[in-house]
């Protein structure tokens, strides 16, 4: 166990193996991408969104992808769409990954990606994962999610997709 | 030899020799390690003729959108042969927040059943006489509330409560270890729960006001050790709460009982059910020096596990959960769960639960397991087991203790990071192949067939709030209020709860209105991120 001290959002940060805290806040407006490269890591918020708290899954992705060289901000459990957002804008970060186990998919996803597109914040992927049927794939696909893992998908497939998106932006 | 593999190994990463003989169970005396049924150390069941004399319980648990919707499944299941119900209820009710917060946008009647009110649970329940049905409740932070609804509306049923028979979740520690739904910290909630067993064992004594689960400890990715041990170790933990608070051991824990899973590795089930009866009894023997053999004696529900189902070939899942099933019945379950074959997609259609509830009665009634007691027993390889997963539970036992507790342990993380060292170990080895899923990791297809699935409907959760609100408006405000501050001065004053609560329902206060009462006087808990 990582000895872990938790930063003004809540969230616990890694930086590829590295635990040190993140020690100042960054926003979309106050430091651009641009200006963070070409040092920046890929970097992605992981959190459960919603009342459920089936965190097996969130925490072994969060896990693989830290171990994979990305950082990682991961707010843990039963966060509001809100807090996803603005914990998004705060971080920033490329990607967010949200776990959901309680059929809540599609309203929190759109919350999510309203509360990006408001902030003019749509450039975040987002993605997820859980039990989410196949006919709502389309649905979340509209709203702008990117990617849904459903189970029996592999770390690596995980981890691959994320890498990815650094190519993306 | 060639042989397939270098090493085999169970899930609790167990090494398995490759035979077993008398050498490996030698240490073993029959009067005093097996016994005979019904016999400390009931290590071959509880009751003396086990199924022959009655089968185990087939208690399919369910609830989806709204108490009317769930009432006609469970009056279908009732029809079908299952004789005891399970209420599964919503995400906002299981965290105590009414519909129409705003943290159940989406959630509303999602998976599980929306209860708000006791318009609703009366609902839930009509038609169903509960003087004749046992009915369980997978509730934890909220329990005490929706145990007092139920036991109003069997009042309203003319039901005496001395009548009532059924359990009650009520296990928080497993919540904080793995399921993470609560409400108030460990403390506060320890007392909750001590009150709703002096309830039940001043006035409601065929109820089980607590089941100690290991079934979600399981599903977040421990080992069967670990299910065994910190399950066990709750239990104790509960055990040493209630006496502290005022109640004799023999008092309540013949009235204590356990929910663990059935997974895949078929032998290591079986012995961890056995090692769990065993070790129960002779931990209460010597740590609370109970002398009633009913208070020794561990009583058990078991569910197939959700996490072994796969989403791809669903098909396949009717045969997992047959031979889940059937390690549960050859452990001793009192009552079962099985799983239906599409819930790595979404709630179980009524054709998915039929299946899975057939499975119960097919091997209840087709193979002959249940014709004589335990028999495995005496298998070199299950004794071999049951002794190993008994001695590497009291090996967590001994942490525990040095921990200083478990509330202490969960402080610490222990048990979390045990479990997470575990699931991430095991999902390592399904990806490397080296634990073969079939239809996830070999023998896969490119085309998966669509299921027809279970829709919970967007009008639902529009439907329970405008239900809920009109409610709201015909209640008889001043009896709310005065009910509602009652119980908080009780609370405050650590009084007992259930008198208060009991007004309170009986004057509509919802599970929201309660719970906030809860969260003023004994606070919130909240979870440290960490991975």
């Amino acid at each position: 166990m990582v000895a872990l001290r938790r930063a003004s959002t809540g969230a616990c940060h890694y930086r590829g193996g590295d635990e040190r805290v993140k020690a100042a806040r960054t926003t979309k407006t106050t430091a651009s991408k641009e200006s963070l490269t070409p040092a920046k890591k890929l970097r992605v918020l992981v959190a459960k969104v919603g009342l459920d708290g089936h965190d097996r899954g969130v925490k072994i992705v969060a896990r693989a992808l830290r171990d994979a060289g990305i950082e990682v901000v991961y707010l843990g459990i039963h966060n509001t769409a809100e807090q996803i957002v603005q914990s998004a804008l705060q971080e920033d970060v490329d990607a967010i990954g949200l776990s959901i186990h309680s059929a809540a998919h599609v309203t929190l996803f759109k919350d999510v990606a309203k509360g990006l597109k408001q902030n003019n914040a749509s450039d975040i992927v987002i993605f997820g994962g859980g039990i989410v049927p196949q006919e709502d794939m389309p649905v979340l696909k509209k709203l702008g999610v990117k990617k849904i893992f459903t189970p029996g998908a592999s770390l690596d497939e995980i981890v691959q997709f994320v890498k990815g998106i650094a190519g993306r932006n | 030899m060639n042989q397939r593999r270098k090493t085999f190994k169970n899930l609790s990463e167990i090494e398995i020799n490759e035979l077993y003989g008398p050498d490996d169970i030698k240490n073993i005396e029959y009067a005093h390690d097996l016994g005979a049924p019904g016999e400390f150390p009931f290590t071959r069941g509880i009751h003396p003729t086990m199924y022959r004399g009655r089968l185990w319980t087939m208690r399919q648990f369910a609830g989806f959108a709204t108490a009317e919707e769930t009432n006609r499944r469970y009056r279908f299941l009732l029809t079908q042969g299952n004789n005891g119900l399970s209420v599964a209820f919503d995400m906002p009710t299981l965290m105590g927040y009414d519909s129409d917060h705003s943290r159940s946008k989406g959630e509303v009647g999602r998976c599980g059943v929306a209860i708000d009110s006791l318009a609703d649970m009366e609902v839930l329940f009509r038609d169903i006489p509960l003087d004749q049905v046992s009915v369980s409740m997978t509730i934890n932070g909220p329990a005490i509330v929706l145990f007092a609804m139920y036991l109003v509306v069997a009042e309203r049923q003319g039901v005496d409560f001395r009548k009532l028979r059924g359990t009650l979740q009520n296990d928080i520690l497993k919540e904080y270890i793995a399921q993470k739904e609560w409400i108030c910290p460990p403390n506060p909630s320890l007392k909750i729960i001590n009150d709703t067993v002096r309830f039940c064992v001043e006035s409601a004594p065929l109820f089980h006001p607590i089941s100690i689960s290991g079934y979600h400890i399981r599903e977040a990715g421990s080992t069967a050790v670990q299910e065994l041990a910190f399950t066990l170790y709750d239990g104790l933990t509960y055990v040493q709460s209630i006496i502290e608070s005022g109640l004799q051991v023999d008092d309540f824990a013949p009235r204590l009982s356990f929910f663990f899973n059935a997974h895949n590795d078929f032998f290591e089930e079986i012995a961890k059910y056995r090692a769990a009866r065993r070790l129960w009894a002779r931990e209460m023997r010597r740590r609370f020096d109970s002398k009633n053999d009913a208070s020794l004696a561990l009583r058990f529900h078991a569910q197939t596990a959700g996490c072994s189902l796969t989403a791809q070939q669903p098909y396949n899942n009717v045969v997992r959960v047959s031979l889940q099933a059937l390690a549960a019945v050859l452990g001793g379950a009192q009552s079962l769960h099985t799983n239906s074959l599409d819930e790595t997609l979404a709630l179980p259609t009524e054709e998915a639960v039929k299946i899975a509830l057939r499975t119960q009665q097919i091997i209840a009634h087709e193979t002959g397991v249940t014709d004589t007691v335990d028999p495995l027993g005496g298998s070199y390889y299950l004794e071999w087991l049951t002794n190993r997963l008994e001695s590497e539970s009291k090996s967590y036992f001994n942490k525990l203790d040095e921990l200083g507790g478990m509330i202490r342990a969960i402080e610490l993380g222990f048990p979390q990071n045990e479990i997470h060292r575990a699931a991430m170990t095991y999902q390592k080895e399904v990806d490397a192949g080296e634990r073969v899923i079939v239809g996830v990791n070999a023998f896969t297809e490119a085309k998966e067939p669509l299921l027809k699935i279970l829709r919970i409907k967007e009008t639902v959760e529009r439907r329970q709030i405008r239900n809920l609100r009109a409610r709201k408006k015909t209640r008889t405000a001043r009896k709310l209020n005065s009910a509602l501050q009652r119980l908080e001065r009780v609370a405050e004053e650590n009084g007992f709860l259930m008198p208060p609560l009991l007004d309170a329902v009986r004057a509509e206060a919802t599970v929201g209105e309660v719970c906030d009462v809860f969260r003023k006087v004994y606070g919130e808990y909240r979870e440290t991120a960490s991975i």
